[in-house]
């Protein structure tokens, strides 16, 4: 390792020194570098189980190692990305039901206490034998999972203090069983400490084989119990009322759970493992509503996930796939979080914000609309001052907001700002809003029987939000009527339509005053 | 599996600890004793408050904080370490806030997200600069508590104490336990009843984010000799333990130290006769201590439980038979 890592130093300091004479490498180098190819086409060419081997020989040039990647010659390659993929798709799926179910981090229990399995299956002939780790394995989880439920029901520690309690004691018993194993003759380069952060490198053919047949069977149960596990993930009292064997659901789903574990720890680590249950379906989770489609997301986001750490940790010598596959799916997480279109952090602060900002203009469309009311329609233009004064702010944010609504060409100005004037559909806005409120704060009164004076606060609020159906359903209510509970005029459709432009005949004013 | 388990030499595991090589084992069992009982004081604490995963969740993600103290500062200094990892305390637990404030997702499933992806971010960077980081992703997880007393001594005046990390970690023994004895009032009530914490004027914000600090402390210090996972059980075991054998917060506490050390010393001889990890047998005696706390129990054992259900009602299976 440190040899290599000494001649890929020089090399670099010799390439920047003598960048216009590239010819002038020196020649070993270039054997190095055959060298090293012809070592990895071997290494990937032998038996799997040395494919470990890879990830440290890898040559260090980031493009290289990427192309070498992308054009899958190497079969480790090929079984590190596909055994990669599959372990997400198979944790995407099983983490959905973990995380509506709300129970992550029973998820980090199990991955835990699997490693003495993992040791103990070593053990049972002294090599990385698939089969043998995977039973062991499965069992280490399924003993973890009755310990919490069992210190749950017989102690009165609390469901947390159990789950760190198991996952904290397992690992321990296996780091302890690991710590033996690599004591021994052969124990050292077995590769086992390579289960604890991962090294997708180190997936072999049976490996891939293993994880293909678990994925199968997680799919089947899935799709034949679909609804059995929706139920019981939802509402568990009436999946019971309804006859559905939820303790017998669960326990499946902690089988599959482990199952899934178990084919995850070559590649993710031990250590890890819990987050590519978590994170993917979390991610899913704040993009839809819907269980079908959560599933698919989770299970294409895991695959993701999956991808992105074989090929990361492929980049560069002695580094852990684990670490960068959760890394990967974080960031799907993270771009969910912010951008996701219905609950996504960004969009929401967005459309809050323009909600506000539109709020407010109505509200200035509104006060513009009563200041005139004031003075019963005489004349138009309607000055900073008095707006300030009906708005109680200052010039200075009157004025602010008239500009405000000069951008969305709701005012004219004259008078170097210091008068507005309403342009047609200004005053349609106005009069829209200030229809709702006078209809609602009727309706309140006529229907519900709240006193006059109780229904402004309301009206302020639902003015803004009521649609035109609603606003013609309450008029047909209100049998059209025209002034609200505090005696002022409701304006009518005529009355927005007689102030826009298109409709304007001549003689016709503004307001109702001068109504024909 | 006899080259698994080694032949048990009665003087080597035994004796030899305690004579020739008390110089090592010694700091090693002192040091052991210090984390579990440090650890442990607080766990109560956090078993009590059901924050036994927010431990988990710190102790896993202090660990990009540490390396990036190292990169910065280039040495294994205690003021950097403390820095970086108290960040990514607060890190932590103001990320998991905000996952769960605003969005849809769970706490749990918040917990679990944030501190794999701090962890995953560390192991990345350790391997990333295996050559400037003084860690390795081994010692991450399971700590090199046995090579506690090869660390540099530490001088006070020309008085030598003994190895700097076995001082610190005294230190902060101490300083929990002060804190503990200082404040057992407001931690006591505002554990129980928050409600009657806050009708005292205790306030339960301040109480919670103290005991937070304090929690990174100790785990950043512990975190050197036990590593990310077995703190986790350093701080859980010892409090599950003592609250199998008693009811009283004063018991507990102490039966929290007896824990702690019993751990300490059988875990050293487990390591020594088995050859395995230091950290790892002492965590693995820790949880047979609460297995035997659990099954003979005098209050609440599966053992009495299971006599009593007998006694009760003969008939039915001791499976079946409720609890009383």
């Amino acid at each position: 390792m440190n040899r290599q890592r000494n001649s890929r130093g020089d090399v670099g300091g010799e390439k920047r020194k003598a960048r216009p004479g590239i010819r002038r490498l020196p020649a070993g180098f270039s054997c190095f570098k055959v060298g090293i190819w012809a070592l990895v086409v071997c290494a990937g060419f032998a038996v799997p189980a040395q494919a470990a081997k890879i990830g440290d020989l890898a040559q260090t040039n980031l493009f290289e190692q990427a192309i070498r990647f992308f054009t899958f010659q190497d079969p480790a390659v090929r079984y590190a990305l596909l055994g990669s993929m599959l372990l997400g798709v198979t944790c995407g799926l099983l983490g959905t039901f973990i995380v509506v179910r709300k129970m992550a981090l029973v998820g980090d229990a199990l991955s835990h206490a699997v490693l003495p399995g993992v040791a103990i299956g070593f053990l049972w002939n002294m090599t990385k034998d698939p089969v043998a780790i995977f039973i062991g394995a499965t069992i280490a989880g399924l003993i973890g999972a009755a310990a919490v439920t069992l210190i749950k029901q017989t102690t009165k520690l609390k469901e947390d203090s159990a789950l760190g309690l198991v996952l904290a004691s397992f690992f321990a018993v296996g780091i302890c069983l690991l710590t033996m194993i690599q004591r021994l003759p052969n124990g050292n380069k077995s590769g086992i400490d390579k289960f604890l952060f991962g090294q997708a490198a180190a997936i072999s053919a049976a490996d891939v084989r293993l994880m293909a047949m678990v994925t199968g069977l997680v799919l089947v149960v899935l799709v034949v119990f679909y609804k059995e596990f929706l139920v019981t993930s939802f509402d568990v009292t009436f999946a019971r009322a309804a006859g559905f064997p939820a303790q017998v659901i669960h326990y499946v789903l902690m089988l599959l759970l482990a199952f899934a574990v178990v084919i995850a720890l070559q590649a993710v680590g031990v250590v890890l493992v819990s987050a590519m249950l978590i994170t993917p379906a979390a991610a899913a989770y704040l993009l839809t509503d819907r269980m079908s489609r959560m599933l698919w997301l989770s299970a294409l986001f895991g695959m993701l996930a999956g991808a992105l750490g074989a090929f990361s940790s492929f980049l560069g010598p002695n580094l852990p796939t684990g670490p960068f596959m959760v890394l990967g799916a974080s960031t799907v997480f993270v771009l969910a979080f912010l951008f996701g279109p219905k609950h996504g952090v960004v969009l929401r602060w967005w459309r809050q914000r323009s909600r506000a900002l539109r709020t407010q203009r109505e509200n200035t469309l509104k006060s513009i609309y009563h200041v005139l009311e004031g003075r019963e329609f005489e004349g138009e233009g309607v000055s900073l001052l008095e707006l300030s004064e009906r708005r109680r702010e200052t010039i200075e944010e009157a004025k602010a907001q008239v500009q405000e609504l000069r951008r969305h060409g709701l005012v004219t100005l004259q008078e170097e700002g210091h008068l507005a004037f309403l342009t047609p559909s200004g005053w349609q806005q106005a009069c829209a809003i200030v229809r709702n409120h006078r209809l609602w704060e009727l309706y309140l009164t006529n229907a519900a029987q709240i006193a006059a004076d109780h229904v402004h606060d309301d009206a302020e609020k639902i003015e803004h939000v009521l649609g035109e159906d609603v606003v013609r359903e309450l008029e047909r209510r209100l049998e059209y009527a025209t002034t609200d509970p505090h005696g002022r005029p409701i304006p009518s459709l005529g009355d927005m339509r007689r102030g826009s432009g298109e409709t304007a005949r001549p003689g016709d004013m503004l307001g109702y005053r001068k109504r024909p | 599996m006899n080259e698994l388990i080694p032949h048990f030499d009665f003087y080597r595991v035994l004796v030899s600890p305690w004579t020739t090589e008390f110089a090592t084992f010694g700091w090693v069992v002192l040091m052991g004793f210090l984390v579990a009982t440090a650890c442990g004081l607080i766990g109560n604490y956090l078993i009590l408050r059901r924050m036994a995963l927010v431990g988990d969740a710190i102790s896993h993600s202090i660990l990009p904080g540490l390396v990036i103290g190292f990169l910065l500062v280039k040495s294994r200094g205690t003021a950097p370490m403390f820095l970086g990892a108290l960040a990514a305390g607060i890190v932590t637990t103001v990320v998991i806030e905000v996952i769960h404030k605003k969005s849809r997702v769970k706490q749990d499933a918040a917990i679990g997200i944030t501190f794999t992806s701090l962890f995953a971010i560390g192991v990345i960077l350790i391997s990333l600069y295996a050559s400037k980081v003084d860690l390795d992703q081994e010692c991450v997880l399971y700590g090199e508590i046995g090579n506690v007393w090869m660390d540099t001594p530490f001088q006070l005046g020309s008085v030598v104490l003994g190895p700097t990390s076995v001082v610190r970690m005294g230190a902060v023994t101490l300083l929990t336990l002060g804190l503990i004895v200082l404040f057992y009032k407001e931690l006591l009530v505002s554990s129980f009843d928050a409600g009657l914490a806050t009708s005292l004027g205790i306030n339960a914000t301040v109480v919670h984010y103290g005991l937070m600090a304090l929690l990174s402390v100790v785990v950043v210090s512990a975190f050197e000799s036990v590593g990310a996972i077995l703190v986790i059980a350093m701080l859980i075991l010892p409090g599950a333990t003592a609250s199998l054998l008693s009811q009283r917060l004063p018991t507990i506490l102490a039966l929290t130290v007896l824990h702690g050390g019993l751990s300490s010393l059988l875990g050293i001889h487990l390591a020594l006769w088995l050859n395995c990890s230091i950290a790892g047998a002492m965590v693995v005696m820790g949880a047979f201590l609460f297995c035997l706390a659990w099954i003979f129990s005098p209050t609440q054992g599966l053992l009495r439980r299971w006599i009593r259900s007998r006694l009760e009602n003969p008939i039915t299976p001791p499976t079946e038979a409720k609890q009383a």
